[in-house]
């Protein structure tokens, strides 16, 4: 871009990156990945992000590689979220808390006015492909179980986006901390220790790294 | 008990090993003064509007998004990054509030009338990118009369 013609300025959230590729301008922030601009809902602060990367046009040559003076962690403590009680007891559990939390999925896409659930299925198949990752973690051959949209990792980002914007609305104080969401839906959840054993036993079953890998983040 | 391994941790130590294309020149084109200028985002978040046409992992083309969207849609295939900040507001990826405040108080000169999105997964050499999807879309930031893009990654 930079050679077509284009004056760019990158915000970096992985310092080797722009030290080794050497872009023209990039203003490293040491923020959690997936907030390049550090803080959802505080214009301010994006402000103060935007007035320092464009700073860096004033430079007579470069490259110009700055760190933005804030370091955020993200510490994945899990946000504070009440959970309807069990409704069904017959049904697994992660489907039953699955249904006890549409109301507040409808609620938050309401709000929104977008979803990030429909890669691989609707919102009203969330249930089912919870039921299908169940007979997984169970022990059935995983190939021959049917999940919406035969892709494992569509199905949990699926599942994970159902959850996480439904907690949107049922979590306690402000807004969820960096992988805060994500540590609530893994650790606390009925769904996310299913989809991580569902995982194990894809795992276990000899399929490819790619196939179970990427249905949770690395680090679980 | 083991101490928490934290996943930006662990990924800022993968991604840091990985082999990157590395340039003996940096390009550089001087930008006009900040208040004439006209300001594209260019993000790999891989965002698309509900419904409208996704980017499949690993795709080296890019979408459009016309500035007046606003809702869209987090593309990118990857749980290794904090998915839900864009869910609360995607300004912390895909700054276009703020840039239509920088217009209105003439800190930048304009905002462009369309920015543009890829994928971020992508392989090690990136050179699809480099050679083909990269340059057709700074084509089409030209042709839009774009001056300073600002790149953001998730």
């Amino acid at each position: 871009m930079e050679a077509a013609g284009l004056s760019t300025v990158a915000i970096s959230v992985i310092r080797a990156m722009p030290e080794r590729m050497r872009p023209p301008r990039a203003l490293h922030c040491e923020f959690p990945i997936g907030r390049p601009l550090g803080k959802p809902g505080d214009a301010a602060f994006q402000h103060d992000v935007l007035r320092r990367a464009f700073a860096l046009l004033e430079r007579e040559s470069g490259p110009v590689l700055e760190d933005h003076p804030e370091t955020i962690v993200a510490d994945e403590q899990p946000i504070s979220c009440p959970m309807p009680a069990r409704f069904d007891p017959d049904l697994p559990p992660a489907v039953d808390e699955a249904r006890g939390i549409r109301g507040a999925y409808d609620r938050s896409r309401a709000r929104r006015g977008v979803t990030n659930v429909g890669r691989a299925m609707d919102a009203d198949t969330v249930p089912e492909a919870l039921a299908a990752l169940k007979q997984i973690a169970d022990g059935a051959d995983w190939k021959s179980v049917r999940l919406p949209g035969k892709n494992t990792v569509a199905v949990t980002l699926d599942i994970r986006s159902y959850y996480e914007e439904a907690a949107l609305e049922l979590a306690d104080g402000p807004a969820p901390g960096p992988r805060a969401a994500e540590a609530w839906f893994f650790e606390k959840t009925e769904a996310g220790a299913l989809v991580l054993a569902a995982r194990a036993e894809i795992k276990r079953q000899g399929a490819q790294e790619g196939i179970w890998l990427y249905m949770a983040p690395v680090q679980r | 008990m083991p101490e928490k391994i934290l996943g930006d941790t662990m990924l800022r130590a993968h991604v840091s090993a990985l082999p990157v294309p590395e340039f003996a020149e940096t390009a550089w084109t001087p930008p006009p003064p900040l208040s004439e200028a006209r300001v594209a985002v260019v993000t790999t978040a891989a965002l698309h509007p509900e419904g409208g046409e996704a980017l499949t992992p690993w795709a080296t083309s890019y979408g459009v998004l016309d500035a007046s969207q606003r809702n869209l849609v987090l593309g990118h295939w990857s749980q290794n990054f904090d998915r839900s900040a864009f869910t609360i507001d995607p300004n912390v990826v895909y700054p276009l509030d703020r840039l239509d405040e920088l217009a209105a108080d003439g800190t930048i000169g304009s905002v462009a009338p369309r920015h543009f999105t890829f994928a971020g997964n992508q392989p090690d050499d990136v050179s699809a990118v480099r050679l083909d999807g990269g340059p057709a879309c700074a084509a089409e930031l030209k042709a839009d009369g774009v001056d300073v893009v600002l790149l953001t990654p998730v």
